[in-house]
């Protein structure tokens, strides 16, 4: 195991590589120029300055190599845009929030998905079942905006139960994880009922029943199990997905997180940033698929010994 | 009092095409430490009456809709599931056909064997896996307290099925039900499986059902037979009364289709078959359901009319047919020939 590991984070210093080339790619070819605001139109020696400050008058293949330096040693350098501010600054500062959010919105998603498909299998056709799946669809088919909007108006608003906006207390941290976990509590709500359904039909639990066991311990030890499986799978790329910030939820509940920054950071073409964010999510995302296959290897003993 | 006494059983699947009247009528007793085989074509129903008794039916959408399961005298259809799986493993043990998927693949041999130890038996862990290591000893499975740690992939087919044995003794059953335990395995590991069935029956002095479409094994290892046709019993008899004067056309004729490799040229003989294909169990022949494929039928019209039922021919051999071998005179030539 410990040797797979170690494999798989070799593995990640290749995708970070082509992750930089990419995003280094892509943001030369959208143009533009940090320091060439409108508003505050900027004399063109000054702009030459600091491009070379940043060493943007250098060629792309010298910058992309500094840039993979920076990266290895840890630095992610300074904004391009936010005077004064480095991007490790602003990473260390806005991302707890948004691992925060998202790692709140995934076990949302989970605790509630999870047992709201397993008792729709296990009740299958019943109005449990057909209640549980219409929450469900709902649940997928509404954008996380419109959610969050309506749980602002009744919640916070005409009920006054909890605050509106923010990020400070437990109470400001219910409506925004539910805001953006509903969709995914739809999609493993329907997905762990399929897969229950499918392990329900199985030999092996058709042989848990014949030895007599107590039908809580065929679901739990013989059936959930097996089960979990497809959603540990999706939860993996979910998990990245969530916890590296949503625009639109950060935005909505004003919560100061690294959805937001990464936006604003394309728009204003703040290289450094957009660069270093994106570093940061890939290796995120590599990082929870790497959890992902771990987990996977302790529920199915198979995959484990392949590994070996 | 029989050990397990089948009465009048009807097992049918509630479906959107109809009622499938997948057993509909079987009747048979077992005596401690016998072996009944229940034979037939797949599709007859052999295995819908196992997991009847066994009260494993697929609800919905099966039901059993009439008809008794005694188990020493207790009728199983009237239980509740928490009273069933009670009798299940502990009294009852069956076995499947298929190993390779009968086995849970995320848990070890150990847990598997020691769940049933200790559900049923309530031992503690230590004395279960102490138990556990025995009991793959006592089929034969090398190095058996290593192995108690594996897990199923690494097993092969046959071992696996040794497991599901293991696990089936475990409590010490007094009725093995084994649904085709050697129909999946490789043609040399059949033959071993089957021999260690009889060794532990013998040993721990349990009755067995042994439900097989193969007449070879049923020759072999059952002490009485039961032939079924279209989800009902047509004829059942001791073994050494089956094999020699088969009764039921059906029965004929499935013994007929049996190869014969001690003929000359066998390599040119074709295999005999039965004509035509057993009925839809949704809507099947009123009257006899062999009818329409029996060659006797024509002798008497009472076949699309009356429907057969279960008689002693003599004793111990039953027979649902109007027209028993011992009852027709000078008629035409054996079947299927």
């Amino acid at each position: 195991m410990t040797k797979f590991v170690v494999r798989r984070l070799v593995w990640t210093i290749p995708v970070v590589l082509l992750v930089i080339l990419l995003t280094f790619t892509m943001m030369k070819q959208i143009g533009g120029n940090p320091f060439r605001q409108t508003e505050r139109a900027v004399p063109a020696s000054i702009q030459r300055n600091l491009e070379r400050k940043f060493g943007l008058d250098k060629p792309w293949y010298v910058q992309y190599a500094q840039y993979v330096r920076n990266v290895f040693t840890f630095d992610l350098g300074p904004s391009m845009v936010l005077r004064g501010r480095s991007v490790n600054a602003i990473v260390k500062e806005q991302f707890p929030r948004s691992i925060q959010l998202g790692g709140l919105a995934m076990l949302f998603a989970l605790v509630v998905g999870v047992p709201l498909g397993a008792v729709a299998a296990l009740k299958q056709n019943s109005t449990a079942d057909y209640s549980a799946m219409v929450v469900s669809n709902v649940g997928f088919a509404v954008p996380s905006f419109l959610v969050a909007t309506l749980l602002i108006y009744f919640v916070s608003l005409k009920w006054g139960l909890l605050p509106t906006s923010g990020w400070a207390t437990w109470r400001h941290k219910i409506l925004p994880p539910i805001a953006l976990g509903l969709g995914p509590m739809a999609y493993f709500a329907r997905l762990a009922r399929g897969s229950m359904l499918e392990t329900l039909q199985q030999d092996y639990v058709r042989t848990a029943r014949a030895k007599g066991l107590r039908w809580r311990r065929v679901v739990v030890v013989h059936v959930l199990r097996n089960s979990l499986i497809p959603v540990v799978t999706a939860a993996g790329p979910f998990l990245g997905f969530l916890i590296t910030g949503s625009f639109i939820i950060e935005t909505i509940f004003a919560i100061p997180g690294i959805g937001r920054y990464y936006v604003v950071s394309v728009q204003a073409r703040d290289l450094s940033v957009t660069m270093g964010l994106t570093v940061i999510l890939a290796l995120i995302i590599v990082v929870a698929n790497l959890i992902v296959d771990i987990l996977y290897g302790l529920l199915d003993p198979r995959t484990r010994e392949a590994r070996a | 009092m029989a050990l397990l006494e089948v009465k009048n059983l009807h097992t049918h699947f509630f479906t959107r095409e109809g009622v499938v009247r997948a057993v509909d009528g079987v009747d048979f007793e077992l005596e401690r430490g016998r072996t009944l085989g229940i034979v037939g074509e797949s599709g007859c129903g052999k295995s819908v009456t196992a997991l009847s008794i066994m009260g494993l039916i697929p609800k919905p959408p099966a039901k059993i809709v009439e008809g008794q399961v005694l188990f020493e005298g207790r009728d199983l259809t009237e239980l509740d599931e928490g009273e069933l799986e009670d009798v299940r493993g502990r009294h009852i043990a069956m076995i499947f056909q298929d190993p390779m998927t009968s086995l849970n693949p995320t848990l070890k041999i150990g847990t598997q064997l020691t769940e049933t130890l200790r559900r049923h038996l309530g031992m503690s862990k230590d004395a279960a896996r102490k138990r556990a290591i025995e009991l793959l000893e006592e089929v034969h499975i090398p190095n058996a307290a290593a192995r108690l740690d594996d897990y199923p992939h690494r097993y092969s087919g046959g071992m696996r099925q040794r497991v599901m044995i293991a696990g089936a003794i475990a409590c010490n059953p007094k009725l093995l039900i084994a649904d085709e335990p050697s129909t999946a395995l490789d043609v040399t590991v059949q033959a071993r499986i089957l021999d260690l069935l009889e060794e532990l029956r013998k040993a721990h002095d349990m009755a067995m059902i042994l439900i097989t479409h193969d007449m070879g094994v049923v020759a072999e290892a059952a002490d009485e037979v039961a032939v079924m046709y279209a989800g009902q019993l047509v004829e059942r008899a001791g073994v050494q009364d089956l094999f020699d004067r088969p009764e039921h056309p059906y029965t004929e004729a499935l013994l007929g289709a049996l190869p014969h490799v001690d003929e000359e040229h066998v390599r040119e003989s074709r295999l005999t078959t039965i004509p035509g294909r057993p009925p839809n169990l949704v809507d099947p022949p009123e009257a006899c359901r062999f009818g329409p494929r029996c060659p006797y039928a024509s002798l008497n019209d009472s076949c699309t009319q009356v429907e057969p039922q279960l008689r002693e021919l003599r004793k111990g051999h039953w027979v649902r047919s109007a027209h028993p071998a011992s009852e027709r005179a000078g008629v035409p030539a054996e079947v299927g020939a």
